[in-house]
């Protein structure tokens, strides 16, 4: 295997890490004050297509992008009604939320279905993007990937070095405690699903309108539920849950890699396809094979509802 | 200010009405989507909802499609009394599917009333077996079922893929990835002439009733009715709740194994990539709409069943897109889960 290729598949790698990355933080931070949304794959694919119409319309990726946040953050807002105000179970909500979103987003992207993007450029960092070998794959990369690292830091901050990100997780510790010294726990659940909810759809927006970059339906292909196990994976913590990204995204890029290799090895494409989802089962298995560690870090009241007055 | 003020106790009648109030939130959300597409709202719900029914063939097509979500749907209920979340019965019907197909084809050019027999068992145990690996790893490793079944659903899908593209492909069929149309005794009897409603209605009407026994007069039915309501009381109770994952694993996965081998052995007559049709997500809308009752499952299956018929009807004359069904059925969900509130909750004006 020569440095080309390692090169070439250390950028595929951390570009299709990217969306997983910006979608499981978003789950994190919404899982953190104990709202388990299980609508990410609808959000994603909502978010897909806005992107994608926005950008096809006017041309500009930046406002499709905005688009995609947007659409997905209008899906959570659903997701929020339905479980904070009006206490629906979150599971069913959020499979409800992802079976309306992908059933939506094939509605209303039928007409784009032929349709092509421009690429678009990477953005290179003068002089880093010069080290071999991770030089390119690092820094001569799509914007997006920059501005998941940028959203990796803030949120790394917020969580464990900000008042509002204590406030947060003793939310989704304690919401009782939290509410009876007067915080207002169903805002705050509000504001972490919406952020939750834009998250994924930027997430979506990536793949239609900086990965592939065209729409066809049913393309964000289970990213949504591997992210929300990614969470799990990473124990809720944002550093784990960048490299369990990338390790994913090495998954996906790998069997890509062989099937486009012409390597002579006849192993049947799908086989190879369904890695990613098998990863992802084998790391759920190793991660909770030790039950303290799921239990001491996931929030408490992850998937509980509440009402102030009960 | 509308507040919600809590019942003093739980609203029995809410608990009926509110499914009515979801249906009326879905037309309304529908006729709302149907104007923002530029249709005629009016038209657009004569062609979803009242077309589909017009004649006797329409509803033995509903009937037809209701089945497999009888299937699913009853499975699932049980499972999901106890708390245990199959949310794959897709992939699992697909397994079911493929192993209904793969006796079917082994038999291919024989005849005899063994092989549908032998089809049922295949895709009852092809289903439980894919359901199996959920079941296994969350008693074993404690780990989540939603996400494993789920995930298996992605695997399921590219495995069939794989075997019409390879050992199940017809080798007279040009390339086309699909099996060989199963001959008769593959097949299941008519129950009506000149429609397509078959022997699977009954399956899915006696496992209804089946259903209904075991939730509601048997003992485990019971214990796992209990363990769905207060976790800790069913362990005090000494019930065992890896039990109770297995047979809630199982049972969802041997019915939606049964609901892919129906679909093959029935409309279909063949196996194809696209076998599933959504009906093992479908079946869990139907499931939740029902509130897990058999009684329930089968008229939200008729209902659920419309709205494929619907979407169908809205493709071919309104040149929509048949996933307008799976908007349909997410809206119905959300609403009746946003409408449940108020079984425990009531709306009272509140000044300030």
């Amino acid at each position: 295997m020569n440095i080309d290729i390692i090169e070439s598949m250390l950028f595929a790698t951390i570009v299709a890490g990217t969306p997983l990355i910006i979608v499981a933080l978003g789950q994190l931070i919404a899982e953190k004050s104990g709202v388990l949304n299980l609508g990410a794959e609808g959000m994603m694919a909502m978010g897909a297509i806005a992107g994608f119409a926005v950008t096809f319309h006017t041309g500009n990726p930046w406002l499709g992008v905005l688009a995609g946040m947007a659409a997905g953050a209008l899906m959570s807002l659903l997701f929020a009604v339905v479980v904070l105000t009006l206490m629906g179970n979150q599971v069913a909500t959020g499979l409800a939320l992802s079976i309306f979103g992908v059933g939506l987003s094939a509605f209303v992207g039928k007409p784009y279905e032929s349709e092509i993007l421009e690429t678009v450029a990477t953005l290179r960092i003068p002089l880093l993007a010069d080290i071999p070998i991770i030089g390119g794959p690092l820094f001569n990369q799509q914007p997006l990937v920059y501005l998941s690292w940028a959203i990796f830091g803030g949120i790394a901050w917020f969580l464990y070095k900000s008042r509002p990100g204590l406030l947060l997780r003793a939310v989704g510790e304690s919401p009782s405690s939290a509410h009876s010294i007067g915080f207002h726990v169903i805002r705050m659940r509000y504001m972490a699903t919406l952020f939750g909810g834009a998250m994924a759809g930027i997430g979506g927006s990536f793949l239609s309108v900086f990965y592939t970059p065209l729409w066809v339906e049913g393309m964000v292909a289970g990213r949504g539920w591997i992210a929300i196990a990614l969470v799990v994976f990473a124990t809720w913590r944002p550093f784990r849950v960048m490299v369990g990204a990338y390790l994913f995204g090495g998954v996906m890029v790998a069997q890509l890699f062989v099937q486009g290799s012409g390597l002579d090895i006849n192993i049947p494409s799908q086989f190879l396809s369904s890695l990613p989802y098998l990863a992802t089962i084998i790391v759920l298995v190793i991660i909770s094979r030790d039950q303290n560690t799921v239990r001491l870090n996931a929030p408490v009241s992850l998937g509980q509802p509440f009402r102030p007055d009960a | 200010m509308l507040r919600l003020e809590r019942r003093a106790e739980s609203s029995q009648l809410m608990s009926y009405v509110s499914p009515l109030l979801a249906i009326i939130l879905m037309l309304i959300g529908g006729l709302i989507l149907f104007s923002a597409l530029g249709k005629d709202p009016i038209e657009g719900f004569r062609i979803f909802f009242i077309s589909p029914l017009s004649d006797i063939y329409g509803v033995s097509e509903l009937f037809l499609k209701a089945t497999p979500l009888m299937l699913v749907a009853v499975g699932l209920a049980v499972g999901f009394r106890a708390n245990v979340w199959n949310i794959g019965a897709e992939g699992q019907y697909i397994m079911g599917g493929v192993a209904a197909s793969a006796v079917a084809l082994y038999f291919y050019e024989s005849e005899g009333p063994h092989i549908l027999f032998l089809m049922v068992v295949a895709g009852s145990i092809g289903g439980m077996m894919w359901a199996t690996i959920p079941a296994f790893l969350k008693t074993r490793f404690n780990t989540n079922e939603i996400l494993v079944s789920l995930m298996l659903v992605y695997v399921a899908q590219l495995m069939v893929s794989w075997l019409v593209h390879g050992p199940m492909m017809d080798p007279d069929g040009f390339n086309f990835p699909q099996s060989r149309m199963f001959e008769d005794s593959a097949l299941l009897p008519m129950l009506i002439e000149g429609t397509r409603l078959n022997a699977a209605f009954l399956f899915a009407l006696s496992a209804l009733v089946v259903g209904y026994i075991f939730m509601y007069r048997s003992f485990f039915g019971f214990q796992m009715q209990v363990a769905g309501f207060a976790k800790n009381a069913a362990r005090y109770a000494g019930f065992s709740a890896k039990r109770m994952v297995w047979i809630g694993l199982l049972t969802g996965g041997g019915m939606a194994g049964l609901a892919g081998m129906t679909e093959v052995a029935g409309p279909m007559g063949q196996i194809t990539e696209h076998v599933s049709n959504n009906y093992g997500f479908a079946g869990i809308i139907v499931a939740f709409v029902a509130r897990l009752n058999p009684i329930g499952i089968f008229f939200a299956s008729l209902l659920m069943a419309l709205l494929y018929l619907g979407g169908e009807q809205a493709q071919q004359y309104m040149n929509l897109p048949s996933s307008i069904s799976n908007v349909f059925q997410g809206m119905l969900l959300m609403f009746l889960l946003g409408s449940d509130v108020f079984i425990n909750y009531r709306l009272k004006w509140k000044k300030g």
